[in-house]
């Protein structure tokens, strides 16, 4: 356990990417199978199920530490996160120097008796056992210790650096570890041992595919010529604003994955029934849509279909029936059984348009593709995209094989095979009217604004969006609010109105729970604009106006 | 006895200021750091061991010093001054008025580092305490501790090859992180901004190990073996090179948070400071025996909560102090209202 709190320590305070990986690496090779496996999983993203909830963990540190519950309060503000606070308000038990990793439990002993037990022991028995170990933990270990049992384990690390490190450690190619550590990871010695001996598990068929990522594209149209070569040498599409998806048939097998690597079979049957029209040994990478006659639903609607689930289906017609998913195909990963990703997309389109026909099913459509004889007449089709629904336009390589994850290109010059080109976003300028400290790296700084727009002599919040400015910036809009604070209530601090934001958002509609009467979609901040006053700022009826031309 | 003026604490019976940031007659300075020691004043005071760093910081002005609890009367008051154990020379200015004593602390620390005097509690009736880390969540490890990890790191540095690098303040931190290395005889090399008040501590007699300035060339010259010491700000200078070759630490109380070491963008952060940790600033405030607390820059409102609960009176001081800067080095003078103090 201590070697593995540390690890977590260390990849939440290092920034260089393969210093992580190099960590991880030496730890996975020190640590003993059953510890491994368990590390593993939870960096792939297992959570436990949640023992403790904050509340009695709060209070049991208050009594640990004869602490009154504001007290704990004003720490947590000021530190950002509750496991790493109670952490550091616990009691020390010994103040005994121990440089040695020779763990006094390993992490697979402190889960099995100290975690898992949990959740079925009644409070007082549940309060013994946190308590006992934490007499048994240093700092480092209890801030864990409350990660896993609060259910919360996230640490600075992202799947893609853990899947590097496992390549490094197996001395398999990372495209390899990727694919068959995309399912749900057993965390179990024995399954450990075979990814150690590079052995493929076989008992995984609804596997997917990692995704290929599209890269922003970020040349000039101008350029386009000279950076991206011949319209023609592109397969060009529209960017979608649904779902990515992953369909899958192998045997019995059948599976609809999102992008986020979560099964969505549940909230999408029809899909499922779809899947298993598909030849055996068929995955197809795609969006998925909702339509409502000739009409693409929005992705608010499909967010309601997600959250919906079966409960809906079973309650007979309505949501289901009225608005169907479809699926949009643009690639195919594998077919009859076969691997080919490596093959070049206009080879894979080909089989692609034959897996379609033969299927000929109205759920199952190809995503069209355009076809602009200049890139001028791409532009001209970008243009039409707020008009059609959809995000911009994607730029496929046709000679190139399916990439694995972001594609980036190398060099200036070297372009990604994959690009967005998306649409720019709607924008505004708001005034910041309440503020918010971070959490984690951010925790002691103001990032988490509020903004308003006006209308008449009052500003109307309108959207919460987090920094998305350098470090400096960061600093001395945190000491202008600060200076600025009128109110405090509890964490938020309500400011005079004295800065401006360009907020970009990618969409908008109207909303009966916000005070403005209108939702933004993925609210950003695009730039301080220091030479705007607040009275500058725009008011609602803007929104209003960008609202009547938007589709519905 | 005290009053908050624009140009900071001011005994009116008296007739001067304590630490002031604006025009003053008489400066009683309880410690050389930029935020407390300022231009402005026509006469400065302070602890006679601290009365040449004073006059190294503040260049060409007029210091009388005092030795530690020799007695003054100035103007309708008696002045003495008593170890804070903050940095070398640092004190706490006790202020009589007919039977009644005033203590303000300025910055300080329980723990004895073996560079200063140590603190040491003076009876009061009310205490002007800091607040640097008024919060449970910052409680330090014993020095010999701290010292155990830095020379570790060192060592781990010196077997990868990397220079070590270490951001301190230039006056207390970085003496007192030289007086706990053990390296081997390898090299240790200070900052510019460090080199004058290593040597103002060894002309105190202070003992501490051989440094050599951290040039260029004897950056080059031990690259991979060398420690060395220099003001956080100057962390990117020529000794740093490449960030292969290095590793850069940060010595500071602050590092006690996983955000805020993360947001340094270091390699390594070590738990140090010369302020009062929590309990400490509990043990101290309880030491003096006060009837009221006074609190001044810093975590104010957690320690105000805590003595309203057991009914001890308390009386916030707005002051310009910055105490310990977050990146641990507010060496530059004026900086942001710290957090509490607003």
């Amino acid at each position: 356990m201590k070697a593995f709190a540390r690890l977590c320590i260390e990849l939440g305070t290092t920034r260089s990417t393969a210093t992580k990986v190099a960590q991880l690496v030496d730890y996975f090779r020190a640590a003993p199978a059953e510890d491994a496996a368990l590390a593993l999983s939870f960096f792939l993203g297992r959570r436990l199920k949640r023992a403790v909830t904050t509340t009695e963990l709060r209070r049991w540190v208050a009594e640990a530490g004869g602490l009154p519950s504001w007290l704990i309060d004003m720490s947590y503000e000021s530190v950002g996160d509750l496991g790493e606070t109670l952490a550091l308000l616990l009691p020390d038990t010994a103040r005994i120097p121990n440089d040695s990793d020779e763990p006094m439990a390993s992490l697979a002993v402190v889960v099995r008796d100290g975690i898992l037990p949990l959740a079925a022991a009644p409070p007082a028995r549940r309060k013994a056992i946190v308590f006992a170990w934490w007499n048994r933990f240093d700092s480092d270990e209890r801030f864990v210790y409350h990660k896993l049992i609060g259910g919360s384990f996230r640490i600075g690390v992202s799947s893609g650096l853990v899947l590097r490190a496992i390549a490094a450690l197996t001395g398999v190619d990372l495209a390899i570890v990727t694919h068959r550590l995309s399912g749900p990871f057993d965390p179990t010695p024995e399954s450990w041992e075979r990814l150690l001996r590079g052995e493929s598990p076989d008992d995984a068929p609804g596997c997917l595919y990692p995704f290929c990522l599209a890269s922003s594209l970020e040349v000039p149209p101008a350029d386009f010529d000279r950076m991206l070569g011949p319209v023609a040498a592109w397969q060009i599409e529209r960017k979608y604003d649904g779902i990515r998806g992953q369909l899958l048939h192998r045997g019995a097998t059948t599976a609809v994955w999102s992008r986020g690597e979560e099964r969505i079979d549940g909230s999408f049957p029809e899909l499922r029934d779809l899947a298993r029209q598909l030849p055996d040994g068929t995955v197809l990478d795609g969006e998925v849509l909702l339509v409502i006659g000739d009409t693409i639903g929005s992705f608010a609607k499909l967010q309601t279909r997600i959250n919906a689930k079966r409960s809906a289906v079973d309650a007979g017609p309505g949501l289901f029936d009225i608005e169907r998913a479809v699926f949009f195909a643009y690639d195919v990963l594998e077919d009859d059984g076969v691997d080919i990703r490596g093959l070049p997309l206009q080879e894979r389109r080909g089989r692609l348009e034959r897996i379609v026909s033969s299927v000929d099913d109205p759920m199952l459509r190809l995503s069209p593709v355009l076809r602009p004889a200049r890139w001028e007449d791409a532009a001209a089709e970008r243009a039409q995209s707020r008009a059609l629904g959809v995000e911009g336009l994607m730029l496929k390589r046709l000679d190139a094989p399916y990439g694995i994850g972001r594609q980036r290109g190398r060099t200036e010059l070297a372009i990604a095979s994959w690009l967005k080109w998306k649409i720019d976003p709607f924008s505004i300028d708001a005034v910041v009217i309440a503020a918010e400290a971070g959490h984690g790296r951010r925790a002691n700084l103001l990032t988490d604004y509020t903004f308003g727009l006006w209308r008449g002599e009052e500003l109307i919040t309108i959207a919460k969006a987090y920094s998305g400015l350098t470090d400096e910036e960061i600093a001395m809009v945190d000491r202008q609010l600060r200076g600025t604070t009128h109110t405090k209530r509890g964490p938020v601090r309500f400011v005079d109105p004295t800065l401006v934001f360009e907020l970009g958002f990618e969409g908008l509609q109207r909303s009966k729970r916000h005070k403005s009467g209108i939702a933004l979609r993925f609210p950003r901040i695009l730039r301080w604009r220091t030479d705007k006053k607040p009275a500058d700022a725009d008011s609602l009826s803007t929104l209003e106006a960008l609202l009547a031309q938007t589709y519905g | 006895m005290l009053i908050t003026t624009p140009s900071g604490l001011f005994c009116p019976d008296g007739g001067f200021h304590v630490d002031p940031w604006g025009a003053a007659d008489l400066a009683i300075i309880t410690h050389a750091h930029a935020d407390h020691a300022r231009f402005g004043a026509r006469r400065y005071l302070t602890a006679g061991p601290g009365r040449l760093i004073l006059a190294h910081r503040l260049a060409g002005q007029t210091i009388e010093s005092l030795a530690y609890g020799e007695s003054r009367p100035i103007g309708g008051v008696t002045v003495s001054l008593h170890p804070a154990g903050h940095v070398l020379g640092s004190a706490q200015v006790r202020i009589e008025r007919a039977g009644e004593v005033w203590v303000v602390s300025g910055d300080y620390k329980v723990e004895a580092d073996g560079v200063c005097e140590p603190f040491a509690p003076v009876r009061c009736h009310r205490f002007i305490s800091e607040c640097t880390f008024g919060l449970p969540i910052y409680r330090w490890q014993p020095q010999a501790i701290v010292a155990g990890e830095i020379n570790s790191w060192w060592r781990s540095c010196r077997e990868r090859a990397r220079t070590a690098v270490l951001g301190v303040y230039s006056l207390g931190k970085a003496q007192r992180v030289l007086s706990m290395l053990q390296g081997d005889d390898a090299p240790i090399l200070v900052h510019g901004a460090v080199a004058p008040i290593v040597e103002l501590h060894r002309a105190a007699g202070v003992r501490l190990p051989p440094t050599l300035p951290a040039t260029k060339e004897n950056a080059a010259a031990f690259r991979g073996r060398a420690f060395v010491l220099a003001p956080p700000s100057a962390l990117a200078s020529p000794v740093s090179t490449s960030p292969k070759l290095r590793s850069h630490g940060l010595a500071s109380g602050w590092m006690r948070v996983r955000g805020t070491r993360r947001r340094s963008g270091i390699d390594r952060g070590f738990v140090l400071s010369d302020h009062a940790d929590w309990p400490g600033l509990l043990a101290a405030i309880d030491a003096t025996g006060c009837a009221e607390v006074g609190l001044t820059h810093g975590f104010v409102d957690p320690l105000r909560r805590w003595f309203d609960e057991r009914g001890m009176p308390t009386t916030v001081y707005q002051t310009k102090f910055t105490g310990e800067d977050a990146e641990g080095g507010a060496e530059a003078g004026a900086a942001a209202p710290a957090e509490g103090s607003t």
